[in-house]
């Protein structure tokens, strides 16, 4: 519990350092630079890493489903940001979680 | 929109056994939700912390873009400076976009103002909408949560898929949904920062090749 608190503590740390040097960068350093087109692939690449291995090789709860039944719930919340709506984030982000559910009990 | 993926996050967290003062907490404090989707994520694989923190700050490094480039534009001789590490502390990818979007009708006088305005009350609903999926995972039953939980990745998929306009976001996501997996296999403990490291340097030398 302690130990949770504190991890928490240094990665908020880690994460205000790059905020905090934006401010103090912020005078003389071009934004566009070679070295931060670099560094955004990586972060966008860190948490896109991060969900295609929870959908693909999951651990925890998510382990409880079968790959079927995740690609079940990922088609639905395509289908219902890019047919059903407008693309609405967060329709489309409940569909696939209720069509996740609603295999799972069609499946009890 | 934000809201659904911090509503997926409190589910996440409440099915990993987080505490919910952590999890809220790390909403105020991180204000970064891959940097949260991150640590949780680790913290359950029980990865080494230097791998954590490493993972956790390398996902969070579009900051230092970001707040470069919003800085100047509220930049005003009257303010003092620290309010602008405040106002580094309070910006998030969608903050960002809104005050980019609003500034050139704000007076440059106003905009810190405004700008603490507007993320006050996103950070405000946003850990609320944490504080939402942790209990509601938390109350309802298993197959319920287990699809709360789904509101995690797929989160994330729809971004992937439609609202990336930018070709550095799509490739860098693109790059790591394939590294990520690969860098597991490989090695577990590291894999976040590793496959992260290796997709986004992919994505950005294809960027530069084409």
């Amino acid at each position: 519990m302690i130990e949770l608190w504190i991890l928490l503590a240094i990665c908020s740390l880690a994460t205000y350092l790059w905020r905090g040097s934006g401010v103090l960068l912020s005078a003389g350093i071009d934004p566009r630079g070679e070295a931060f087109t670099w560094i955004a692939c990586v972060a966008y690449a860190i948490i896109a890493g991060v969900v295609s291995r929870m959908l693909l090789m999951p651990t925890g709860v998510l382990a409880e489903t079968t790959p079927l039944e995740r690609a079940i719930g990922s088609a639905a919340a395509l289908a219902a940001y890019f047919w059903l709506t407008k693309r609405n984030l967060f329709v489309g982000v409940v569909a696939g979680a209720l069509a996740l559910w609603l295999v799972k009990i069609a499946l009890l | 929109m934000l809201v659904a993926g911090y509503f997926g996050f409190g589910a996440l967290a409440a099915a990993h056994d987080i505490p919910l003062a952590i999890a809220v907490a790390s909403t105020a404090v991180l204000w970064a939700l891959p940097a949260q989707i991150v640590l949780v994520e680790m913290h359950t694989l029980a990865a080494p912390l230097a791998a954590t923190v490493l993972a956790v700050m390398l996902s969070s490094a579009r900051f230092l873009p970001m707040t470069l480039m919003l800085m100047p534009e509220m930049r005003e001789a009257r303010h003092r400076p620290w309010k602008y590490y405040v106002a580094a502390h309070l910006l998030s990818l969608s903050g960002w976009t809104m005050a980019v979007a609003r500034f050139p009708q704000v007076p440059r006088a106003e905009r810190l103002a405004w700008f603490f305005g507007f993320a006050l009350v996103l950070i405000t609903v946003n850990a609320a909408a944490t504080a939402a999926g942790y209990l509601g995972a938390d109350r309802l039953p298993p197959l319920a949560r287990l699809a709360l939980v789904f509101m995690v990745p797929m989160y994330y998929l729809l971004i992937l898929t439609g609202t990336v306009r930018d070709r550095t976001a799509a490739l860098g996501l693109a790059c790591g949904a394939l590294a990520g997996p690969l860098a597991y296999l490989a090695t577990p403990d590291w894999s976040v920062p590793l496959g992260g490291l290796a997709g986004g340097t992919l994505a950005y030398l294809i960027l530069k090749r084409t």
